[in-house]
Protein backbone atom coordinates (compact mmCIF):
# COMPACT_ATOMS: atom_id res chain seq x y z
CA UNK A 1 0.00 0.00 0.00
CA UNK A 2 1.18 3.27 -1.38
CA UNK A 3 1.04 6.86 1.08
CA UNK A 4 -1.52 8.22 -0.64
CA UNK A 5 -3.53 4.83 -0.53
CA UNK A 6 -2.92 4.46 2.68
CA UNK A 7 -3.93 8.15 3.43
CA UNK A 8 -7.25 7.72 1.85
CA UNK A 9 -8.14 4.64 4.18
CA UNK A 10 -6.75 6.23 7.18
CA UNK A 11 -8.23 10.11 6.55
CA UNK A 12 -11.91 9.35 7.21
CA UNK A 13 -11.59 7.81 10.71
CA UNK A 14 -8.85 9.16 12.04
CA UNK A 15 -10.83 11.85 13.94
CA UNK A 16 -13.15 8.85 15.26
CA UNK A 17 -9.57 7.69 17.17
CA UNK A 18 -8.97 10.54 18.11
CA UNK A 19 -12.48 10.97 19.95
CA UNK A 20 -12.69 7.69 21.22
CA UNK A 21 -9.00 8.23 22.90
CA UNK A 22 -9.91 11.41 24.05
CA UNK A 23 -13.17 10.22 25.96
CA UNK A 24 -11.06 7.20 27.29
CA UNK A 25 -7.82 9.55 28.42
CA UNK A 26 -9.63 12.46 28.87
CA UNK A 27 -6.39 14.51 27.86
CA UNK A 28 -5.88 15.92 24.54
CA UNK A 29 -2.27 15.75 24.60
CA UNK A 30 -2.65 12.01 26.06
CA UNK A 31 -5.45 11.50 23.08
CA UNK A 32 -3.20 12.83 20.41
CA UNK A 33 -0.14 10.38 21.62
CA UNK A 34 -2.30 7.31 21.62
CA UNK A 35 -4.07 8.29 18.12
CA UNK A 36 -0.45 8.95 16.75
CA UNK A 37 0.67 5.63 17.93
CA UNK A 38 -1.95 3.51 16.42
CA UNK A 39 -1.61 5.49 13.05
CA UNK A 40 1.96 4.22 13.49
CA UNK A 41 1.16 0.72 13.77
CA UNK A 42 -1.40 0.71 11.10
CA UNK A 43 1.09 2.30 8.76
CA UNK A 44 3.85 0.06 10.08
CA UNK A 45 1.57 -3.32 9.16
CA UNK A 46 0.11 -1.66 5.96
CA UNK A 47 0.51 -4.85 3.95
CA UNK A 48 -1.95 -6.75 6.11
CA UNK A 49 -4.52 -4.31 6.16
CA UNK A 50 -4.85 -4.30 2.36
CA UNK A 51 -6.07 -7.78 3.06
CA UNK A 52 -8.85 -6.84 6.29
CA UNK A 53 -12.16 -5.28 5.03
CA UNK A 54 -13.08 -3.03 7.78
CA UNK A 55 -9.89 -1.62 8.81
CA UNK A 56 -12.04 1.50 10.83
CA UNK A 57 -13.17 -1.31 12.96
CA UNK A 58 -9.77 -2.83 13.41
CA UNK A 59 -8.36 0.49 13.92
CA UNK A 60 -11.31 1.36 16.37
CA UNK A 61 -10.33 -1.74 18.57
CA UNK A 62 -6.41 -1.05 18.27
CA UNK A 63 -7.42 2.46 19.99
CA UNK A 64 -10.01 0.73 22.45
CA UNK A 65 -7.06 -1.47 23.58
CA UNK A 66 -4.18 1.12 23.30
CA UNK A 67 -6.09 2.94 25.90
CA UNK A 68 -7.59 0.74 28.30
CA UNK A 69 -4.12 -0.25 28.65
CA UNK A 70 -2.74 2.95 28.91
CA UNK A 71 -5.44 3.74 32.03
CA UNK A 72 -3.89 0.86 33.42
CA UNK A 73 -0.64 1.40 33.02
CA UNK A 74 1.31 2.90 35.65
CA UNK A 75 2.59 6.05 33.31
CA UNK A 76 -0.85 6.77 33.15
CA UNK A 77 -1.24 7.41 37.11
CA UNK A 78 -1.06 10.91 36.49
CA UNK A 79 -3.65 11.55 34.06
CA UNK A 80 -6.48 11.50 36.65
CA UNK A 81 -5.05 14.93 37.75
CA UNK A 82 -5.35 16.17 34.01
CA UNK A 83 -7.95 18.57 33.89
CA UNK A 84 -10.29 18.64 30.94
CA UNK A 85 -9.67 20.91 28.55
CA UNK A 86 -12.48 21.24 26.08
CA UNK A 87 -12.47 24.09 24.22
CA UNK A 88 -15.47 25.73 22.41
CA UNK A 89 -14.97 27.19 18.76
CA UNK A 90 -18.96 27.00 18.33
CA UNK A 91 -19.32 30.53 18.31
CA UNK A 92 -23.29 30.46 17.78
CA UNK A 93 -23.48 28.03 20.63
CA UNK A 94 -21.75 31.16 23.00
CA UNK A 95 -25.08 32.65 23.27
CA UNK A 96 -26.32 29.81 25.19
CA UNK A 97 -24.35 30.78 28.47
CA UNK A 98 -26.93 28.83 30.45
CA UNK A 99 -26.74 25.42 28.53
CA UNK A 100 -23.40 25.77 27.90
CA UNK A 101 -22.72 25.61 31.70
CA UNK A 102 -25.35 22.78 30.73
CA UNK A 103 -22.52 21.23 28.37
CA UNK A 104 -20.06 21.11 30.50
CA UNK A 105 -21.30 19.35 33.07
CA UNK A 106 -22.23 16.67 30.58
CA UNK A 107 -18.08 16.36 29.87
CA UNK A 108 -17.74 16.05 33.82
CA UNK A 109 -20.41 13.77 34.13
CA UNK A 110 -19.73 11.58 30.70
CA UNK A 111 -15.47 11.84 32.71
CA UNK A 112 -17.22 9.91 35.94
CA UNK A 113 -18.33 7.37 33.83
CA UNK A 114 -17.47 3.68 34.51
CA UNK A 115 -14.80 3.19 30.76
CA UNK A 116 -17.50 0.65 29.47
CA UNK A 117 -19.95 3.21 29.46
CA UNK A 118 -18.08 5.82 28.19
CA UNK A 119 -16.97 3.73 25.43
CA UNK A 120 -21.02 2.57 24.70
CA UNK A 121 -21.75 6.60 24.50
CA UNK A 122 -19.33 7.57 22.73
CA UNK A 123 -19.46 5.06 19.92
CA UNK A 124 -23.24 5.20 19.61
CA UNK A 125 -24.42 9.10 20.76
CA UNK A 126 -21.41 11.04 18.96
CA UNK A 127 -20.14 8.37 15.84
CA UNK A 128 -23.47 7.06 15.29
CA UNK A 129 -22.31 3.27 15.05
CA UNK A 130 -25.06 0.49 15.29
CA UNK A 131 -25.29 -2.36 17.99
CA UNK A 132 -23.89 -4.86 16.17
CA UNK A 133 -20.47 -3.07 15.33
CA UNK A 134 -20.35 -1.58 18.81
CA UNK A 135 -20.85 -5.29 19.92
CA UNK A 136 -17.73 -6.78 17.62
CA UNK A 137 -15.28 -3.47 18.40
CA UNK A 138 -16.24 -3.51 22.60
CA UNK A 139 -16.15 -7.49 22.35
CA UNK A 140 -19.50 -7.99 23.65
CA UNK A 141 -23.27 -9.15 22.87
CA UNK A 142 -25.63 -6.48 20.94
CA UNK A 143 -28.00 -7.05 23.70
CA UNK A 144 -24.98 -6.38 26.40
CA UNK A 145 -24.23 -3.40 24.37
CA UNK A 146 -27.98 -2.07 24.47
CA UNK A 147 -28.40 -2.65 28.06
CA UNK A 148 -25.15 -1.07 28.88
CA UNK A 149 -25.97 2.00 26.73
CA UNK A 150 -29.55 2.36 28.44
CA UNK A 151 -27.67 2.34 31.93
CA UNK A 152 -24.95 4.98 30.83
CA UNK A 153 -27.67 7.52 29.30
CA UNK A 154 -30.27 7.33 32.44
CA UNK A 155 -26.96 7.48 34.77
CA UNK A 156 -26.14 10.77 32.71
CA UNK A 157 -29.64 11.73 33.04
CA UNK A 158 -29.74 11.01 36.36
CA UNK A 159 -26.37 13.14 37.13
CA UNK A 160 -28.10 15.64 35.07
CA UNK A 161 -31.19 16.05 36.78
CA UNK A 162 -29.06 16.11 40.25
CA UNK A 163 -26.90 19.07 39.01
CA UNK A 164 -30.69 21.11 37.82
CA UNK A 165 -32.44 20.60 40.92
CA UNK A 166 -29.00 21.27 43.07
CA UNK A 167 -27.80 23.62 41.30
CA UNK A 168 -23.82 23.64 40.88
CA UNK A 169 -22.34 21.96 43.71
CA UNK B 1 -41.57 17.63 14.74
CA UNK B 2 -44.62 16.97 16.65
CA UNK B 3 -43.77 17.08 20.33
CA UNK B 4 -45.68 13.72 21.84
CA UNK B 5 -43.79 12.26 19.01
CA UNK B 6 -40.67 13.43 20.43
CA UNK B 7 -41.16 12.54 23.80
CA UNK B 8 -41.95 8.99 22.97
CA UNK B 9 -38.91 9.04 21.28
CA UNK B 10 -37.07 10.38 24.24
CA UNK B 11 -38.22 7.31 26.14
CA UNK B 12 -36.98 4.90 23.63
CA UNK B 13 -33.63 6.62 24.06
CA UNK B 14 -33.28 6.25 27.58
CA UNK B 15 -34.29 2.61 27.20
CA UNK B 16 -31.81 2.08 24.27
CA UNK B 17 -34.66 1.10 21.63
CA UNK B 18 -34.41 3.91 19.74
CA UNK B 19 -32.43 3.27 16.07
CA UNK B 20 -29.71 5.67 14.75
CA UNK B 21 -31.72 7.61 12.46
CA UNK B 22 -34.19 8.57 15.68
CA UNK B 23 -31.82 9.36 17.53
CA UNK B 24 -30.56 11.96 14.73
CA UNK B 25 -34.21 13.21 14.71
CA UNK B 26 -34.07 13.40 18.32
CA UNK B 27 -30.55 15.29 18.07
CA UNK B 28 -31.79 17.62 15.48
CA UNK B 29 -34.85 18.96 17.32
CA UNK B 30 -32.44 19.54 20.65
CA UNK B 31 -29.82 21.22 18.65
CA UNK B 32 -31.64 23.25 15.87
CA UNK B 33 -35.73 23.51 17.00
CA UNK B 34 -37.37 25.49 19.48
CA UNK B 35 -37.81 23.19 22.37
CA UNK B 36 -40.36 22.99 24.44
CA UNK B 37 -40.04 24.03 28.12
CA UNK B 38 -40.28 20.82 29.89
CA UNK B 39 -37.49 19.30 27.70
CA UNK B 40 -35.24 21.75 28.11
CA UNK B 41 -33.39 20.11 30.45
CA UNK B 42 -32.00 17.49 27.80
CA UNK B 43 -30.84 19.77 25.53
CA UNK B 44 -27.63 20.27 26.72
CA UNK B 45 -26.68 16.39 26.41
CA UNK B 46 -27.51 16.52 23.13
CA UNK B 47 -25.71 19.71 22.30
CA UNK B 48 -22.65 17.69 23.62
CA UNK B 49 -22.79 14.90 21.80
CA UNK B 50 -23.27 17.33 18.56
CA UNK B 51 -19.80 18.88 19.42
CA UNK B 52 -18.10 16.18 20.86
CA UNK B 53 -18.18 14.89 16.99
CA UNK B 54 -16.63 18.16 15.78
CA UNK B 55 -13.78 17.92 17.46
CA UNK B 56 -10.64 16.70 15.25
CA UNK B 57 -7.82 15.45 15.13
CA UNK B 58 -4.81 18.05 14.27
CA UNK B 59 -1.67 16.38 14.43
CA UNK B 60 -0.50 15.29 10.27
CA UNK B 61 -0.22 11.67 10.32
CA UNK B 62 2.50 10.12 10.94
CA UNK B 63 4.00 7.98 8.14
CA UNK B 64 7.55 7.19 8.95
CA UNK B 65 7.80 4.50 11.75
CA UNK B 66 10.33 5.65 14.77
CA UNK B 67 11.05 2.41 15.44
CA UNK B 68 13.39 1.50 12.15
CA UNK B 69 15.41 4.58 14.02
CA UNK B 70 16.28 2.67 16.89
CA UNK B 71 16.92 -0.47 15.08
CA UNK B 72 19.60 1.86 13.14
CA UNK B 73 20.74 3.29 16.37
CA UNK B 74 21.12 -0.14 18.07
CA UNK B 75 23.45 -1.28 14.70
CA UNK B 76 25.35 1.75 14.80
CA UNK B 77 26.34 1.29 18.35
CA UNK B 78 27.30 -2.37 18.01
CA UNK B 79 29.62 -1.46 15.15
CA UNK B 80 30.85 1.29 17.33
CA UNK B 81 31.30 -1.40 20.07
CA UNK B 82 33.57 -3.44 18.08
CA UNK B 83 35.50 -0.87 16.53
CA UNK B 84 36.21 0.37 20.02
CA UNK B 85 37.02 -3.52 21.29
CA UNK B 86 39.22 -3.94 18.10
CA UNK B 87 41.24 -0.68 18.99
CA UNK B 88 41.43 -1.51 22.45
CA UNK B 89 43.14 -4.81 21.42
CA UNK B 90 45.48 -3.36 19.41
CA UNK B 91 46.59 -0.94 21.80
CA UNK B 92 47.06 -3.63 24.52
CA UNK B 93 48.90 -5.46 22.05
CA UNK B 94 51.37 -2.83 21.16
CA UNK B 95 51.76 -2.12 24.93
CA UNK B 96 52.87 -5.76 25.72
CA UNK B 97 54.85 -5.68 23.16
CA UNK B 98 57.29 -2.53 24.45
CA UNK B 99 57.11 -4.20 27.95
CA UNK B 100 58.73 -7.12 26.23
CA UNK B 101 61.66 -5.25 24.24
CA UNK B 102 62.35 -3.52 27.48
CA UNK B 103 62.74 -6.37 29.21
CA UNK B 104 64.77 -8.10 26.97
CA UNK B 105 66.81 -4.82 26.24
CA UNK B 106 67.52 -5.38 30.04
CA UNK B 107 68.42 -8.84 30.06
CA UNK B 108 70.63 -8.05 27.43
CA UNK B 109 72.47 -5.28 29.17
CA UNK B 110 72.52 -7.47 32.40
CA UNK B 111 74.49 -10.04 30.25
CA UNK B 112 76.61 -7.41 28.12
CA UNK B 113 77.90 -5.60 31.83
CA UNK B 114 78.70 -9.04 33.15
CA UNK B 115 80.95 -10.58 29.66
CA UNK B 116 82.67 -7.24 29.50
CA UNK B 117 83.34 -7.75 33.69
CA UNK B 118 84.69 -11.32 32.41
CA UNK B 119 87.04 -9.69 29.73
CA UNK B 120 88.54 -7.52 32.46
CA UNK B 121 89.92 -10.46 34.43
CA UNK B 122 90.74 -12.33 30.93
CA UNK B 123 93.22 -9.15 31.00
CA UNK B 124 95.50 -10.66 33.69
CA UNK B 125 95.98 -13.52 32.03
CA UNK B 126 97.84 -11.45 29.00
CA UNK B 127 100.38 -10.29 31.81
CA UNK B 128 101.08 -13.92 33.02
CA UNK B 129 101.67 -14.83 29.56
CA UNK B 130 104.20 -12.07 29.04
CA UNK B 131 106.31 -13.04 31.31
CA UNK B 132 106.56 -16.27 30.52
CA UNK B 133 107.39 -15.18 27.24
CA UNK B 134 110.34 -12.96 29.06
CA UNK B 135 111.31 -15.98 30.38
CA UNK B 136 111.85 -18.38 27.67
CA UNK B 137 113.61 -15.63 25.58
CA UNK B 138 115.54 -15.03 28.28
CA UNK B 139 117.13 -19.00 28.25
Amino acid sequence: MKQAEFLDVVMPFKDKLFRLAKRLLVSTEEAEDATQEILLKLWSKNKAIEGYNNVEAFAMTMTKNFCLDRLKSKQAGNLKLVHSNYTDTNVSLQNHVEAMDSVGWIQKIMESLPEQQKMVLQLRDVEEYDFDEIAALLDMKPTAVRVALSRARKEVREKLMQKHSYGIG
Amino acid sequence: MELDKIEKLLEKYFEATTTVAEEETLRQYFVKGKVAPHLEQYQPLFQFFSKAKEEQYTRPVPLKPRKLYVKWISVAAVAVLIFGLYLGKDYQEKKEAEYAYAQTKKALGLLAANFSRGTEKVAYLKEFEEAKEKIYNNN
